[in-house]
């Protein structure tokens, strides 16, 4: 069996006779038509109020509540977001927004680095340790420590509590992604491309940087996605391994689940009282820093979507 | 794992044959980080299971490996105990929560994207479909923290919509938090998981679909086939490996839960723990709002949970295996 990677992702082309002679009745397609728009306003409501609530006043909250048609509009919450500042007299948002961005990066950055040079070992047939490999690839995939070793060994051997490392090592390399490079590597890239790298004397690394890499491309983008927004999102190894009193580690979405905790820490904070606003504008703050870390998601993905749609069929092809 | 296993295991004869050349090495040294990541963060914790059957006591001042095995004794199964002994309600419960909301999940996880892609594939206008599509993927893009706000900008008691709404209707608003509000949340829950893969399993199912041989729907037309039919005698048919596929990942993972969507949307308020109580909240309640986590239960809940779901994984794997031995996963 093989789903073909490059299928794109619209509906089946109507443009044949035959097939506009096989479509379902007009009465059907209405029906069909309004409950997948009713789906997708679905799906996409709930930003739209979040965003609408960012920019309502705390009055208006307290008058109507969180309403998509509110009593007043404002821009309190994200000046009042603007200038928070820590106890180091550094802007508490921004610098989780940018902690962030760089956990993201180099995060990506090393587990592409990690995914693409083993999927690429994988896919070589001639490899002697090719068994073995595969096998301790496959355990990982059944089987694993459980939260409490995980959590011990990382913290305890590896010592790895309140670094910025706990964020990134544990999320950069998966079973699931290597085996998608390995059967991108085995599908597209052809031998004879390495033999001939060989014959000119070229390493194995270098065969890899200069001649794989390049006509890879499709496949690096798609585990680069997943990975981007595996750490865009992540809040979890943050609650496991950062401790909340540690502020200046934390990454924008870990500021979320600490918010309610925090929104007292930043009032008391000295340092917040310089927005123009004296009082602090708890409920719709929290929604604006909601919004910051969604707004890049909601505008990047639908570019990207292609790529995911594109990984999860080759994904879905066992190997 | 190195190239010495090989020619222990393989013994001289073999060795002379299968030679380990300069390329096998730079392969090997290619693939060294992700091996090196793969011994630390998956196999090491692997072995740290060994807790599971130890009383694990720190010692202070000295490494993790010190206490492991010269700090704490072997106690043979008594840390599973915490199965049976003063608790046994809640741990009734945390399994009855794991396994039922999985067969619901992995039942209408199967039954609703299927089922939708099928439609999605016959709408007419491709442009509907595909600003649809996309839509619908985005909750797929969002985390459990951001969801979990955005249930609560609709159920916050003070100012959420719902109760907004209820009052303004003249009623009194429910405090969804609460323990009032704990028969909702099973439905609540269901509705989030849903919402939030809806998109992205439709998607899977959709490019099978276009995968089809289009002459396959065009010979059935001509033979007078109706488009249901078509679906069923065509489109499910082959749609039947992948929905297999998903089935065995589905079943593998039944005694893990989605952390987040238990732990996050549900505010881990206290008064509504039985409903989303799973194997994963209850290793994480106890490891982190607990004041004296007793790391030995820990470790044999999770310890657990590993074993059972390898064992469901295998066997799911096994039964398919039987029926259609091409569908199987490994």
């Amino acid at each position: 069996m093989s789903v073909s990677a490059n299928k794109s992702s619209s509906p089946r082309e109507t443009g044949s006779g035959m097939e506009r002679f096989n479509a379902i009745r007009p009465g059907t397609n209405v029906a069909y038509s309004t409950l997948f728009i009713l789906l997708a306003v679905l799906c996409v409501i709930p930003v739209v109020f979040v965003i609408i609530i960012s920019f309502s006043s705390e009055a208006s909250i307290g008058k109507v509540g969180y309403s998509f048609i509110p009593a007043e509009w404002s821009t309190d919450a994200y000046e009042y977001v603007w200038h928070l500042r820590n106890t180091r007299g550094m802007p508490t948002i921004i610098l989780a927004f940018l902690t962030s961005v760089g956990l993201t990066l180099v995060g990506t950055l090393m587990g592409l680095t990690l995914i693409a040079t083993m999927g690429y070992v994988l896919s070589r047939r001639s490899f002697k340790l090719r068994g073995i490999y595969t096998t301790l690839i496959f355990i990982p995939m059944i089987f694993n420590g459980g939260l409490l070793s995980t959590y011990v060994v990382n913290t305890q051997l590896l010592g790895l509590k309140n670094t910025y490392w706990a964020l990134i090592f544990p999320l950069a390399c998966s079973s699931f992604y290597v085996i998608i490079m390995r059967t991108f590597f085995q599908t597209t890239v052809p031998d004879e491309i390495i033999e001939s790298g060989k014959m000119d004397g070229a390493s194995q690394l270098r065969i890899f940087v200069q001649l794989v890499l390049p006509i890879s491309l499709p496949a690096i983008a798609t585990i680069a996605l997943f990975l981007t927004f595996a750490y865009w999102n992540d809040w979890y190894q943050a609650s496991l391994y950062i401790e909340s009193k540690m502020h200046d580690l934390f990454p924008l979405q870990y500021v979320l689940v600490n918010i309610e905790k925090n929104i007292q820490y930043l009032a008391n904070n000295d340092f917040a009282m310089s927005a123009n606003t004296t009082v602090l504008p708890s409920e719709t703050m929290r929604m604006a820093i909601v919004v910051i870390a969604v707004v890049p998601i909601m505008f990047s993905y639908p570019f990207f979507q292609k790529y995911f749609i594109s990984g999860l069929t080759i994904g879905a092809v066992k190997g | 794992m190195s190239k010495k296993e090989i020619v222990l295991s393989n013994g001289k004869k073999i060795q002379k044959k299968s030679k380990f050349t300069l390329d096998d090495l730079q392969l090997f040294f290619l693939s060294l980080p992700t091996l090196v990541w793969y011994l630390l963060f998956c196999y090491l914790p692997m072995f740290g299971l060994i807790i599971a059957f130890k009383k694990y006591k720190v010692a202070p001042g000295k490494g993790f490996l010190y206490s492991l095995f010269n700090n704490s004794e072997w106690c043979g199964l008594d840390n599973f105990n915490f199965l049976f002994a003063n608790n046994k309600a809640t741990t009734i419960n945390m399994f009855r929560n794991t396994i039922g909301y999985n067969i619901v999940f992995i039942i209408l996880g199967v039954v609703l994207p299927v089922t939708l892609a099928i439609m999605i594939s016959h709408l007419r206008s491709q442009k509907i479909a595909k600003v649809t599509q996309t839509a619908m993927f985005l909750p797929h893009f969002l985390s459990w923290v951001v969801v979990g706000y955005f249930v609560f900008a609709f159920l916050s008691t003070d100012n959420g919509l719902v109760n907004r709404l209820i009052m303004s209707m003249g009623g009194t608003g429910i405090k969804w938090y609460q323990k009032d509000a704990i028969n909702y949340w099973p439905f609540f829950l269901v509705f989030l998981h849903i919402w939030k893969t809806i998109g992205y399993s439709m998607v899977v199912y959709l490019s099978s679909i276009k995968g089809i041989d289009e002459s396959l729907y065009e010979a059935a037309m001509i033979d007078g086939a109706s488009k249901w039919q078509q679906t069923k005698y065509i489109t499910l048919p082959m749609l039947k490996t992948i929905m297999i596929i998903m089935f065995i990942m589905a079943v593998g993972k039944i005694f893990n839960s989605d952390f987040g969507l238990f732990y996050r949307t549900t505010r881990n308020s206290s008064s509504l723990t039985s409903v989303y109580l799973t194997l994963d909240v209850y290793v994480y309640n106890s490891m982190f709002n607990n004041p004296r986590p007793v790391y030995g239960y820990i470790s044999a809940a999770g310890f657990l949970q590993s074993v059972l779901g390898c064992l469901t994984m295998i066997a799911a794997n096994a039964i398919v295996r039987r029926i259609d031995n091409e569908s199987a996963l490994f």
